[in-house]
């Protein structure tokens, strides 16, 4: 049974980063919801390999068909609006992605992108990448470039770099002896 | 120094005082698991290392959105979580009791002052119960579940201030849809909202639920009503708890403030495929529907199911489309059993399930084919949300779809 087992979370290679060196954007509009990242039906699976086989579909059938390991999602405003369900950012590791860029995120999935170890970054100008660009990302110069032209991406916030540093919240939490509540 | 309800809520957990934008780790005292959500939450509670949960008693699990088993694999979840719940003597109310949300707050999982998660994103609507209660994904859970702690940013608040009478047939749910269209899918991002005013001071619990529940489709982080005599009396059976006052100071920093006045509201329908498209009802008056669905944790409560009984009165459903009517819960079906409503929504041809998710997550039953639309009163009609991303769900309240289903198109309740 897939539940019991841990999730095999698939590893980019170290040296090529989280994004691949063909990568290519798969854009998105806004307001795309969790819903249509990975609809209710599949949500028995727990395993992320067999829900990437259904992401995006009914909404956009060649994607899981077609996404390569390390290509990047671009979405518009309110990035993964709706449901709380994890089956959404596994659908994307799954399929390999492992970066998120979007104009603005929903609170729940940006959490739940971080702790599985997807990147959700915040680009104001993400409208202006075009669907297929190839993409590079530099973090440390804190720009995107899309099809030759950069774009500037916002830091992630302080209190989440630890878990994004330790690879996810699983491996964050296996570090902590206990958490002292009401602290930093 | 002056604060608002959650400031208030998270300083005094905390025992200093935490203002709105600070990120603390804050101690849990509830944590909610359902069907969906809860075996990956488990998975990553064993994969942190974790052994026993913080604590069983402040640990509660349901099944709502697949039940009865409706695969192989739902049954093997449950299975699954149900060894979870007694290795760790966890309460499983298993399939028996209904929507996780209502049950929470029925059961008084959920209390004035306390802070609780929910795997599940309308876990929002605890708020009602004046506690400060958010949907979190499975990772978190699982760190919730062992560490009984959760990292949050404390949010800042949006004050949305009710006042003015409804008018007939009109209630909460054309409120909130009101609301939505006015804050925007993505409006209240990151931030609480602070549901006030006469108006909502009259609102019963069902109502102040159905409010609190929707705050999520603004992206809002939690809902919240601050506790009054209504929440006291309500929590009176359910907890053994002095009531104390907690609210807003008047001066306190909100993000935002808002105010409503409800005297001129119509009946709202949010249409495909956003819930921040709320109008008029008269501007999709006539559209055609395939499917009514009256249920959920927005509006399958008592109260609810009554004023779809009065919409209906006498009448009967149109044999020509599903009429779907689901109480949140096994108290609510009891209640509505008693009133004899069942009997009538029966005889009226409308189909009446346990209590369960039902359609409006779009797993279990209940789908729509493509081209078809549903008018439901759950919260979220996005593409596909009920079935086919080829078909449409329109939102609205019982009143309004009940008035639909008579009709067999849009309806205005007001004139049935």
């Amino acid at each position: 049974m897939a539940a019991k087992k841990s999730v095999p979370v698939r590893k980019v290679a170290p040296e090529s980063g989280p994004v691949a060196k063909n990568a290519r954007a798969w854009k998105f509009g806004d307001d795309i919801d969790t819903d249509a990242i990975i609809p209710g039906r599949f949500l028995t699976i727990n395993n992320p390999d067999e829900l990437a086989k259904h992401a995006f579909e009914g909404t956009r059938d060649e994607y899981a068909k077609k996404v390569k390991r390390g290509d990047v999602i671009v979405g518009g405003r309110n990035f993964g609006c709706g449901s709380s369900r994890e089956h959404a950012p596994l659908a994307l590791v799954g399929g390999g992605v492992k970066v998120v860029v979007a104009r603005s995120f929903a609170r729940i999935f940006f959490r739940n992108s971080v702790n599985v170890g997807v990147l959700p970054i915040v680009c104001p100008d993400a409208d202006k990448i075009a669907d297929g660009a190839a993409i590079r990302l530099d973090i440390k110069q804190g720009f995107i470039e899309a099809d030759n032209k950069k774009y500037a991406i916002e830091p992630v916030p302080e209190f989440m770099q630890g878990i994004i540093d330790a690879g996810g919240l699983v491996e964050y939490a296996k570090g902590l002896k206990e958490t002292p509540a009401c602290t930093r | 120094m002056t604060s608002t309800i959650v400031e208030k809520i998270f300083s005094g957990k905390c025992g200093r005082e935490i203002r709105a934008g600070e990120t603390v780790m804050a101690p849990l005292d509830g944590a909610m698991i359902h069907d969906i959500t809860g075996p990956l939450a488990i998975q990553k509670f064993y994969e942190m290392g974790g052994k026993k949960v913080f604590d069983p008693k402040r640990v509660i699990m349901l099944f709502d959105h697949q039940i009865p088993a409706d695969s192989i694999e739902a049954a093997n979840n449950h299975v699954y979580m149900r060894k979870f719940a007694a290795e760790q003597d966890i309460h499983n109310y298993d399939i028996n009791e209904g929507v996780c949300h209502q049950v929470t707050i029925e059961k008084g999982r959920a209390a004035p002052g306390e802070i609780v998660v929910g795997a599940d994103s309308h876990t929002c609507m605890y708020g009602a119960a004046g506690a400060f209660a958010t949907g979190i994904g499975s990772t978190d859970m699982g760190f919730a579940l062992k560490f009984g702690a959760l990292y949050f940013r404390v949010p800042e608040t949006i004050r949305a201030e009710v006042s003015g009478k409804f008018q007939r047939r009109v209630g909460a749910k054309d409120l909130i849809l009101a609301i939505a269209h006015d804050i925007g899918a993505d409006g209240a991002t990151y931030k609480a909202i602070e549901f006030t005013g006469k108006t909502v001071r009259k609102l019963d619990m069902a109502g102040r639920m159905t409010l609190c529940n929707m705050a999520i489709e603004m992206g809002g982080k939690a809902g919240i009503v601050a506790p009054d005599k209504v929440t006291w009396e309500y929590m009176k059976a359910r907890r053994k708890m002095k009531p104390f006052a907690l609210d807003s100071d008047p001066d306190a920093r909100f993000a935002e403030k808002r105010s409503y006045d409800v005297s001129d509201l119509e009946p709202q329908v949010a249409v495909p495929h956003n819930v921040d498209t709320g109008v008029p009802v008269s501007k999709v008056a006539g559209t055609h529907v395939d499917q009514v669905f009256i249920g959920s944790c927005t509006n399958g409560r008592f109260e609810d199911l009554q004023e779809a009984a009065e919409v209906l009165g006498k009448k009967k459903f149109s044999p020509k489309i599903r009429t779907i009517i689901i109480p949140a819960s096994r108290d609510e079906y009891l209640k509505t059993l008693k009133a004899g409503l069942i009997e009538k929504f029966v005889k009226a041809g409308a189909l009446v399930e346990a209590p369960c998710c039902g359609p409006c997550m779009g797993g279990a039953f209940g789908l729509i084919a493509p081209g078809e639309v549903s008018l439901s009163t759950s919260n979220r009609n996005f593409k596909g949300r009920q079935g086919s991303t080829d078909g449409k769900v329109y939102l609205c309240s019982p009143a309004t779809a009940a008035a639909s289903a008579i009709t067999g198109e849009i309806t205005d309740p007001r004139e049935v």
